[in-house]
């Protein structure tokens, strides 16, 4: 029979063969974990982060970037930023949906409709920027972080995905303006110390002051609340919503699963255990 | 059809017209319940059941993406969107389906090896385990046609790259890259035919499936202690004592399986994956799944040239070491099955197990990257390499003329009961 020991003699042998490995791993800038309410087992979205970065998302990003995948209904649902159904409805009507079959070829927004995107077309853009700026329908998913060993092993048990969300942020924040000595950038392009190759065409898209948080009851909203930091926190917390909508459900019946997965096995065990009592 | 007689008696009429045209009660009797199985079986024997249960998960969630899945490439990446946002349950059934290939894999090997420790590819179960090696590749076929599905940067690269091996093969390897892929590029007939096959191999595999417990049902389960069953004594009916014991690991299987799904659905995947496949674009890194990577670390690693071409050469120790499983029962000369009663063959098999692991971490990183000193990834993963064919080709052949295996048990029964049953 296979010893408890043996299996361990056999994972410090295959760990004796890692370990020099490991310790050799090249070295790439480590961007660091932020904290979401979303992360971890019991994490949330936050409807009022959301609801900012939405408004974030709206003024800053959506001038240059598309998000096809995002339906105005989206904002009212369960688990997302909880606009509510008026507020939704008169979101939609103040965009122009091309659509062949109205009157004219273009109608005011219905909720139902798909984010209409910047207007632009890839021509202008590339002429503007040198790419077509990505769809952020589901960028927070496709952008990720690299842990170093042995730090992604725990990923599978703090069930780390925040990697998209934490890459968003710290790119939005790793601009420089002056690029260190060496580092040369194009014309056009701007440095970015976390951005791949560090030259990237999208400009310093955030800065303190810049997006008019406001309280619904008309308070004033603290000065800490309006940096680039907090907008770029906010945002991307509101595009990890927009990729993976869902979250907040899909965990709380992850719970119930669980539970019951749990109780199931326990009640197995003891039925295999009295079963085979009589023949041991 | 197998060396056991039922006890099956029909009760009532309907059962008696039924037993006398179609005995599918009996065959079930027989077959599910009363089937003799060697009462010493330990959890690394529940593996056919869970690999049961998983292949019925895959199959049941694969039917309902199907429906809404759209084979076409430029709807293929946004109809994987449309299900997980506006399919009920479509975001739970889809990441049960991909969390459920890496739980699938994750119990095949689990199996393997522990049919690789206990020796339960020996006679006289060479075709049960042909069959199994069998399944093995029919799951490997089917799970990189399923990569290529959704359609992102991982899913055309990988597509690229896998059949682009079949090119190496010399003369018949063009026209077998053209048909895989239906044309001379990854492009819409690639994901129509992949679409198509995935559907299929999965029923091939349930098949196949059929014949590995039927070849099972023939001689018997092997066990722990590798004893062939000598007495009734030695014996459990299956039902109810590995039915239940059975049913309970694959509920403990379903744990860790659900902490995915729900709580970290795309932690086995790969971000690039989320991107739109684009033809103009090459990834950085292109890695396959992590149940791949221990095979294609072997295709990597040779990179030199030898009487023939390196990439000829990488295909052939790719593919040969698969198929040198199929060889198995008769390059193990050991008449012995148990590895617990082979003092120096535990050490080979673990060193085995140890490299196999190695080998994955190899084909997760970039050939380049140093390992010890100067030497890199692509210098040391050849000793691997080499391990892994020295294994099946010279140690397993010669070990059995060195090795003084250690006395065996009687039979199970003296081997798992205590010398005096009282109540036996």
């Amino acid at each position: 029979m296979i010893k408890i020991s043996t299996i361990f003699a056999a994972g410090l042998i295959a760990l004796g063969l890692a370990a020099p490995v490991v310790a050799q791993e090249h070295q790439t800038p480590q961007i660091e974990r932020q904290q979401w309410s979303f992360a971890g087992i019991f994490g949330k979205y936050d409807e009022h982060q959301l609801q900012r970065g939405f408004q974030v998302f709206r003024e800053v990003c959506a001038n240059c970037h598309g998000a096809k995948l995002l339906a105005f209904r989206n904002l009212a649902e369960e688990g997302g930023p909880m606009f509510s159904e008026e507020q939704v409805k008169a979101l939609a009507a103040e965009y122009t949906i091309n659509d062949p079959e109205a009157e004219g070829g273009t109608r005011k927004g219905l909720t139902s409709d798909r984010w209409p995107g910047t207007g632009q077309s890839d021509a202008d853009q590339i002429a503007a920027f040198g790419i077509v700026p990505p769809d952020l329908s589901v960028i927070a998913k496709a952008r990720s972080i690299t842990s170093p060993f042995p730090q992604w092993i725990f990923n599978y048990f703090t069930t780390y995905s925040e990697g998209g969300p934490d890459y968003l942020h710290a790119l939005l924040m790793g601009y420089e303006e002056t690029p260190p000595e060496g580092a040369e950038i194009p014309d056009g392009k701007f440095y970015n110390h976390v951005f791949p190759g560090h030259a990237i065409g999208m400009p310093p898209p955030l800065a303190d002051g810049q997006v008019p948080y406001a309280n619904e009851d008309g308070s004033e909203v603290p000065a800490e609340m309006l940096t680039a930091e907090q907008y770029s926190k906010d945002v991307s917390a509101f595009l990890m919503w927009v990729a993976e909508p869902h979250l907040n459900s899909q965990k709380a019946a992850g719970f119930r699963v669980l539970t019951f997965l749990i109780l199931f096995a326990v009640l197995m065990w003891f039925v295999k255990q009295r079963l085979w009592r009589r023949v041991h | 059809m197998s060396s056991h007689t039922s006890n099956y008696t029909p009760s009532t009429g309907i059962e008696k017209w039924l037993d006398d045209r179609l005995p599918l009660i009996r065959f079930s009797k027989e077959h599910l319940m009363d089937y003799p199985t060697p009462r010493n079986l330990n959890y690394w024997w529940t593996g056919g059941a869970i690999l049961t249960f998983m292949l019925a998960a895959q199959i049941v969630t694969g039917i309902i993406l199907a429906m809404h899945y759209t084979p076409q490439v430029d709807l293929a990446f946004d109809s994987v969107e449309h299900i997980r946002r506006d399919v009920n349950s479509g975001r739970i059934i889809q990441a049960t389906h991909a969390v459920g290939a890496s739980m699938f894999f994750a119990a095949v090997y689990m199996h393997i090896f522990r049919g690789l420790y206990f020796g339960s590819y020996k006679a006289p179960r060479e075709i049960l385990w042909i069959l199994g090696v069998i399944i093995f590749l029919l799951m490997m076929a089917t799970a990189f046609m399923g990569y290529v599905l959704p359609w992102g940067q991982m899913s055309f690269w990988a597509a690229a790259v896998i059949t682009n091996i079949f090119a190496a093969i010399p003369v018949i390897g063009d026209p077998i890259l053209q048909l895989l892929r239906g044309g001379f590029a990854v492009d819409n007939p690639t994901l129509n035919r992949f679409f198509s096959l995935h559907y299929l191999l999965p029923f091939i595999i349930a098949a196949v499936v059929g014949l590995h417990i039927w070849a099972l049902h023939v001689p018997g389960n092997n066990n722990p202690v590798g004893v062939e069953v000598k007495s009734e004594r030695d014996t459990l009916p299956f039902h109810p004592f590995y039915t239940m014991k059975d049913l309970f690991a694959v509920v403990v299987f379903c744990i860790p399986f659900a902490w995915f799904v729900f709580f970290a659905p795309d932690i086995l995947g790969h971000p690039d994956n989320y991107i739109q496949a684009n033809p103009l674009v090459t990834p950085p890194h292109i890695v396959p799944e992590w149940y791949f990577l221990p095979f294609y670390a072997i295709l990597r690693a040779i990179d030199f040239n030898f009487i023939l071409d390196s990439k000829l050469l990488g295909v052939i120790a790719f593919g040969g070491s698969i198929l040198i499983l199929f060889f198995l029962p008769w390059l193990d000369t050991s008449k012995v099955r148990s590895g617990t009663f082979r003092p120096m063959f535990k050490w080979f098999y673990w060193v085995f197990v140890a490299n196999f692991v190695l080998l994955t971490w190899y084909g997760a990183q970039a050939p380049d990257m140093k390992v010890l000193g100067n030497f890199t990834v692509a210098d040391t993963s050849k000793l691997s390499v080499l391990y892994y064919f020295a294994y099946f080709i010279v140690i397993l052949p010669l070990l059995s003329r060195f090795e003084k295996p250690r006395p065996l048990p009687n039979s199970i029964s003296e081997a798992v009961l205590k010398p005096a049953p009282a109540t036996n």
